[in-house]
């Protein structure tokens, strides 16, 4: 049985259709990367996959929890969002509260682990993403190259079964990039499974284990990197390659 | 120009003996526009109909009556409707009136300081699975309450000069005080000029005081 396994999923924001009829699988281990055009919903799928944002209709099974797009309720709710942790373009790090303060948060809030046994994990997440000397630091005197390494940090404390990262180096400047891919490129060594919404395609091809192009809120093509972001593959991702190559 | 210097530096000490009064009335009325305020402020944010816009009416009545109107209504109007009120002190009273009054501005503040925190923070802690109540508790709170501060710190500096109100109720504070020794001396001038200048020295040295706390509750911010 896949890890993730999503069937018939449809999404409706004010009655237009941002997602329809989306099936993909992922499986335990493997990195599942989101291409596409802007506008073609490749973020809405993400930020689906927590319930973020809600389906119209369709099922989402990570792991042990399963919803129904059609029957969402609290508790299939928060049982779905226990399997995933998501990384955001924005970092999204807890203002108020010290570098390792964010990363121990998940673990304390959710009543996972005692202060001695979360701060020991936070530092370590810390330590991995090279960042432990910023433990005490908050988040706004640090680069925002670094803020999104300690927001990936704080989203793999949890130890969750996926993470999701929506365009985790968008909003970094050029010489910033690089760091953070790096650290994404470490948890893949680790079999962290992964879902990442990215306009990197290198980084794509490098890390991805299946590509899942989308346009205009279907699943166009989905396949190997080889298959979909090689010169042989399909003549819409190439043209898409080439604008997004243009644009450097 | 007969300007009696010399009445006019004596005026302050007398004045400042009613300093604590004032004080006094500033900080419990203060208290209960907090308390009231941030009531208030969860009623707006309800997700029951009826509890909003009870909330509503509720700024919109305090916020749309001259203070003193309200002060004379407690003071003077409730005892004959509801006689359990007749012992009521004015020194009560005051503090009800100020209160309710500047807790239907601090709702307003409250609850702009909450809608003013990134909906990033909320969507960051439910996307770690953290209970929406724990999110509102250790992001959301803390972070408002610093955006809160610098118009909380206006309210406690209008309701300290609209604690001279109280002395329509019969209180003595600095303004009523000043009153009398107008009354005595007849002059007038610099009676009210010394009145106006102790208030003006409390507001500066709590203004003071306060940015100097929000520049230390707003050093991680930078």
């Amino acid at each position: 049985m896949a890890l993730i396994e999503v069937k018939n999923l449809s999404v409706t924001i004010k009655q237009k259709k941002i997602l329809e009829d989306i099936n993909f699988a992922v499986e335990d281990g493997e990195v599942t990367v989101l291409v596409g055009p802007s506008g073609s919903g490749k973020t809405t799928l993400l930020r689906t996959l927590n319930l973020l944002q809600q389906p119209a209709a369709g099922t989402i099974q990570i792991g042990q929890s399963t919803v129904d797009g059609r029957k969402l309720n609290k508790k299939s709710t928060r049982a779905l969002r226990a399997e995933s942790t998501m990384v955001f373009q924005q970092f999204n790090l807890f203002k108020n509260m010290t570098v390792i303060e964010n990363v121990m948060a998940p673990l304390l809030l959710n009543k996972l682990a005692k202060w001695d046994e979360a701060h020991a994990v936070a530092e370590e997440r810390l330590r991995e993403v090279g960042l432990l000397e910023f433990a005490d630091k908050y988040p706004s005197s640090l680069s925002g190259g670094q803020q999104q390494r300690v927001s990936i940090a704080r989203a793999i404390a949890v130890k969750p079964a996926v993470v999701l990262l929506d365009e985790p180096t968008s909003a970094l400047d050029p010489e910033l990039v690089g760091s953070v891919l790096k650290t994404i490129l470490e948890l893949a060594k680790q079999h962290i499974t992964m879902v990442i919404v990215t306009h990197e395609m290198d980084f794509a091809r490098q890390i991805g284990n299946q590509i899942i192009f989308l346009e205009k809120g279907q699943i166009v093509h989905k396949g190997t990197p080889d298959e979909i972001l090689s010169d042989q593959g399909p003549e819409r991702v190439h043209n898409f390659l080439n604008s997004v190559s243009a644009a450097y | 120009m007969n300007f009696d210097w010399k009445y006019f530096i004596n005026a302050f000490p007398a004045l400042a003996k009613y300093i604590p009064v004032t004080l006094l009335l500033a900080v419990l009325a203060m208290v209960l526009a907090i308390i009231l305020g941030g009531l208030i402020t969860l009623l707006q944010f309800s997700r029951y109909r009826p509890l909003r816009w009870f909330a509503a009416v509720y700024v919109s009545f305090f916020r749309g009556m001259p203070a003193l109107v309200q002060l004379f209504l407690i003071y003077y109007g409730l005892p004959q409707l509801f006689p359990i009120f007749k012992g009521l002190p004015a020194l009560i009273a005051t503090v009800i009136g100020l209160g309710f009054k500047q807790s239907a501005y601090l709702s307003e503040v409250f609850r702009a300081a909450v809608n003013s925190v990134d909906k990033g923070q909320v969507e960051a802690g439910w996307a770690l699975h953290i209970t929406s109540f724990k999110i509102f508790r250790y992001v959301v709170l803390p972070q408002a309450f610093i955006n809160a501060l610098p118009a909380t710190g206006n309210t406690f500096v209008g309701l300290l000069k609209e604690t001279s109100l109280a002395f329509t109720l019969g209180i003595t504070e600095i303004f009523a005080e000043g009153k009398m020794l107008a009354g005595d001396s007849f002059k007038y001038f610099e009676t009210y000029l010394a009145v106006g200048l102790t208030y003006w020295a409390l507001i500066i040295i709590y203004s003071w005081a306060q940015s100097g706390v929000e520049r230390l509750l707003t050093r991680p911010y930078r």
